[in-house]
């Protein structure tokens, strides 16, 4: 679950109790650096590409999958930031959630978009993305590259690029960073 | 008081903390980006009924606010109440209730009667109440874009972030309100937003056009118009309110401007930095001259232009509350 959605998921201000930790920072390293040589070889015009980072989670690892690129590619890679939140489809669901900035100073029709986020869970905030994507444009492709893939998908939404994928429960929560990545709960302050 | 606009209705901003005016400012930085994409509008309040209800003139308002609707993809009931069963007499509490029979989330009410924003809110308790202006009382939505014009301004200016500077921008900032205080709801509404967010506020005018009781208002009189303006970082020029009988309480218009006219003047000994807001319509040559008004730093246009932001920030979150209980999904 990313940050943003935990402090506000009911009730108001849970916050994540980490029981073990699934990868460290070394591993989701590793992970990062196999996702961007990946993205290299399904994308032979990578000129073409853009890296956007899902607020506010997937942020870091968009930074981090792009900066892999332009040192593989030694190529400029373009960046952009998106928060979905005025995109979902539970706006009355839950309290507002907290909103982050979106910068995308791009026209997306006919490039190809590498959308990252940290946790790849229902799928709701893909839609939501998708959706918000062609507010840009007509990308010529979309791909989905996630640090986790939890499973539990509710819409027909797969990822192109999994960092790792970790079946988990429903009642557990992920948390993913640069830093490592934790399964654990959500408890209540 | 209110901490967080979330499933609330705005009926006035004497009630809202400095958090909620925070979180509706924070808001209306990332809706003014909205703004600024080539398609201005995003899907938030689909399928949201929002209704807009004029009982009193009003053009920039009333398109402001269903421009921000219509961004926001809400469904847009518009009420012409010159053409409506109002002028058949039909009461304040009935149109209400036929409007809410067609099904409605939010209602947008102009009223000329201070007071009924809050007594519609107790009509229809499942809807939720903006309130565009009631008679003499309030209009937050502009004290809101006001405020929202100002930091924004200061924040280019210090090369700062303004959703990051919080209230800091305001801290000390001296705010002047001057003209007719007594009628302007606008004045009430810009002096809580100013000195909730830390601002110092002083008012000046002519002695007919004061309330009766400024006690109760977060501000201090000012009698020197001529040295609070050297004092002043931010002017805020009101309308001279002739619809509601100012002419008579003053001896003549050019008399008023004489005294407390924005005249060109005036403007130039300004400090350079001195800021200056109208909420519009201006009446050119009473309480602005048409040289100031169009001086640079006359922030007329985009108090305007960010109207649209404000009262997206707004309705999207009186709106989105947790009205209905669910499990928050990834």
């Amino acid at each position: 679950m990313a940050e943003r959605e935990r402090r506000h998921a009911r009730p108001r201000g849970t916050v994540f109790v980490p029981r073990t930790q699934l990868l460290t920072s070394e591993d989701v390293d590793r992970a990062v650096r196999r996702m961007a040589h990946e993205v290299i070889e399904r994308n032979v015009h990578i000129e073409d590409l853009v890296v956007i980072g899902l607020q506010t989670g997937g942020v870091p690892f968009a930074q981090r999958v792009a900066a892999e690129l332009i040192d593989i590619a030694r190529r400029p890679v373009e960046e952009g930031l998106l928060d979905v939140a005025f995109y979902r489809d539970d706006v009355s669901l839950h309290p507002v959630l907290e909103s982050a900035e979106t910068i995308i100073d791009v026209d997306l029709t006919d490039r190809t978009v590498l959308l990252v986020d940290d946790v790849l869970y229902t799928g709701r905030t893909i839609r939501a993305a998708l959706n918000a994507l062609s507010d840009w444009g007509r990308p010529r492709s979309i791909q989905l590259a996630v640090m986790v893939d939890r499973g539990h998908r509710e819409l027909p939404i797969r990822p192109d690029y999994v960092g790792k994928n970790l079946p988990t429960a429903k009642g557990e929560a992920i948390d993913a960073s640069l830093s490592g990545v934790w399964i654990g709960t959500l408890v209540a302050k | 008081m209110i901490d967080s606009l979330a499933g609330e209705n705005l009926i006035s901003l004497e009630t809202l903390s400095q958090t909620a005016m925070l979180e509706v400012l924070d808001h209306a930085e990332l809706f003014a980006e909205v703004n600024s994409r080539t398609v201005r509008k995003v899907p938030t309040l689909k399928s949201r009924v929002v209704a807009s209800l004029f009982f009193e003139e009003s053009t920039r308002t009333r398109l402001s606010f269903e421009t921000a609707a219509k961004r926001l993809s809400a469904d847009v009931l518009s009420l012409a109440v010159a053409s409506s069963s109002v002028k058949k007499g039909e009461s304040l509490r009935d149109t209400i209730a036929t409007i809410d029979a067609l099904g409605i989330d939010a209602v947008i009410l102009r009223h000329h009667s201070s007071g009924a924003a809050s007594q519609v809110a107790r009509f229809v308790p499942h809807v939720r109440v903006i309130n565009a202006g009631d008679g003499q009382h309030q209009h937050p939505t502009q004290g809101l874009l006001d405020v929202f014009t100002v930091r924004q301004v200061l924040a280019e200016r210090s090369g700062t972030n303004a959703r990051e500077s919080g209230s800091e921008l305001f801290r000390g900032l001296h705010v002047l309100i001057v003209g007719d205080l007594r009628h302007s709801r606008v004045a009430r509404s810009d002096a809580w937003a100013y000195s909730r967010l830390g601002a110092e506020v002083r008012v000046c005018g002519p002695g007919t056009l004061l309330p009766d009781d400024l006690s109760a208002w977060p501000v201090t009189l000012e009698t020197n118009f001529d040295d609070a303006l050297q004092w002043a970082d931010v002017v805020g020029v009101l309308r001279l309110q002739k619809e509601r009988g100012t002419g008579s309480l003053v001896p003549s218009l050019d008399e008023f401007t004489a005294s407390f006219g924005m005249t060109k003047q005036r403007v130039q000994r300004l400090r350079s930095s001195t800021l200056i807001t109208h909420p519009g319509p201006m009446n050119r040559g009473v309480e602005i001259d048409s040289w100031a008004a169009d001086h640079a730093n006359c922030l007329v246009e985009r108090q305007v232009a960010n109207g649209v932001a404000v009262r997206m920030a707004v309705l999207y979150l009186a709106l989105s509350g947790a009205r209905v209980e669910g499990e928050i999904n990834e």
